[in-house]
């Protein structure tokens, strides 16, 4: 189930990228990213809400990720 | 976390505190072997953890161990406040002249323990309080200074003791204090504490309540009573709903959204930050409200555990509406409690904004919460709302439902 507040864009550049999705994976504090089986990234909707806004996601990768606060969304 | 009689006796005992003959029985023939022991009438007493005993008529007196027998099979079905008895207590019968009530609990007001002496044992201690207040002594006690025999007889001469009674109360009184303070207890009461015709004193009747916090530190002496961890011994059984609640809270190991206690209204709460639950609970009594619940949240819950919270609470049949109040946050953020009400709202097929009478959490994070809140339209304050007018808010709607 999508994020009912939070959802997290990453550019494919990003997720093909096994240093910067082991990166993301590792400072993500609420678990959003996940290793996929065959080594890519995969977004975990569960915890998307959990989401603590805590940018380090964004300081990991500044290019290719993005988290959007769904309730400020017209 | 309440103690046994029986138990409470065995701890007063270790401490030196003077007590009848006894034993527990768990049938019928212990029951006839304690008192042949004892070899004096007896009386017996159903072990819950609830008062209103004597009322229930589960504590009788028998004159032979063939009669102790027999009513320990009459005294054993008997439910007393909900509570089934675990055994009965056997216990020497002894002539008495005189009772008295001593206990040790904590003045919330004073955030010191307080004891409190009468010489007016046996009765409910409201009452004496109401009616012959110079019959009862309050003295507080320091957790720091130690707490001295002299304190203890002028507590016990305030109501007017003297003489011998009075010195042969001193140490018992003072005994009590030290045992409230060494196991962390919230409550150590002897009543009645009596003086026997014979001229000798006993403990006749005990309880002793500890904090649940301590139970770690206390462990040994648990073990030695036969208390085991799993053991809640709250005053009466939980219910589903709170068994429930604690499920919840164990599910997740971030912050908390436990401690859930069912009441019978119609007005949900999803409350919190420390003292500022019961604050809150107590300000939508005193607004007229009927609470369907009691809980406590803080300590940063996830989104998901106060989901799981807010559904829980919204499942209780006649709940209509949540209010979700704490005071001033500093580890909560109120963003993520938005979220997780406001989810857990959804996902029981209910509209936030009319389920949620009132969101009043201020503190860190809050303006990332009323955005939210807003979206959602839900209706929030802010500090400058009391609890108790964010309470009266959530009353009112719940009454206009009505
Ligand atoms: S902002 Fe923080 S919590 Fe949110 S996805 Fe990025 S790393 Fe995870």
């Amino acid at each position: 189930m999508p994020g009912m507040f939070i959802d997290v864009e990453v550019d494919a550049s990003v997720a093909a990228d096994a240093e910067l999705v082991g990166k993301l994976v590792e400072v993500c504090p609420v678990s959003i990213f996940a290793r996929s089986e065959g080594g890519g990234l995969e977004i975990v909707e569960e915890n998307l809400d959990e989401c603590t806004l805590c940018d380090l996601c964004i300081q990991a990768a500044p290019e290719g990720v993005r988290v959007i606060k769904l309730y400020e969304q017209g | 976390m309440r103690f046994y009689e029986y138990e409470s006796k065995e701890l007063f005992a270790r401490h030196g505190l003077p007590l009848g003959k006894r034993g527990i029985a768990t049938s019928r023939d212990e029951a006839r072997a304690r008192a042949r022991e004892i070899g004096a009438p007896v009386v017996l007493k159903s072990q819950v953890l609830s008062g209103g005993r004597m009322k229930a008529g589960a504590v009788k007196f028998a004159d032979t161990p063939d009669e102790a027998a027999a009513l320990f099979d009459e005294i054993m079905p008997i439910v007393v406040n909900g509570q089934t008895a675990r055994s009965v207590l056997v216990e020497e019968k002894s002539p008495i002249s005189q009772e008295y009530y001593v206990a040790v609990t904590w003045d919330g007001r004073r955030k010191l323990p307080v004891l409190v002496f009468s010489d007016m044992g046996g009765i409910d201690i409201e009452q004496v309080a109401e009616k012959y207040p110079d019959h009862m002594s309050q003295t507080h006690v320091s957790t720091i200074l130690p707490f001295t025999p002299r304190l203890a007889k002028e507590a016990i001469g305030a109501t007017g003791v003297s003489g011998s009674a009075l010195n042969r109360l001193t140490p018992i009184v003072s005994t009590l204090v030290e045992i409230f303070l060494a196991y962390d207890l919230t409550l150590a009461e002897i009543n009645p504490l009596v003086r026997l015709e014979n001229g000798r004193f006993a403990v006749l009747d005990g309880h002793i309540d500890m904090e649940a916090e301590a139970r770690e530190k206390h462990t040994a002496l648990l073990e030695d009573l036969g208390i085991e961890p799993e053991e809640t011994r709250q005053a009466r059984p939980p219910s589903e709903f709170e068994i429930a609640g604690a499920r919840v809270d164990a599910a997740d190991h971030r912050g908390v959204a436990g401690n859930v206690v069912e009441f019978d209204g119609d007005l949900g709460l999803v409350i919190g930050a420390g003292g500022g639950s019961l604050t809150l609970f107590d300000a939508v009594l005193k607004q007229g409200g009927r609470p369907a619940n009691y809980c406590e949240i803080g300590g940063n819950p996830s989104v998901k555990k106060t989901c799981e919270l807010t559904k829980l609470v919204l499942g209780k049949p006649g709940v209509e509406k949540i209010a979700v109040m704490m005071n001033v946050v500093s580890n909560t953020r109120v963003d993520i409690v938005a979220r997780g009400v406001i989810k857990g709202c959804v996902e029981s097929g209910r509209d936030p904004a009319s389920t949620i009478a009132i969101f009043r959490i201020p503190g860190s994070w809050e303006e990332e919460g009323f955005k939210i809140l807003e979206r959602h339209r839900v209706e929030y304050c802010d500090r400058s709302v009391s609890m108790y007018e964010a309470a009266g808010r959530a009353v009112a709607k719940t009454r206009a439902q009505t």
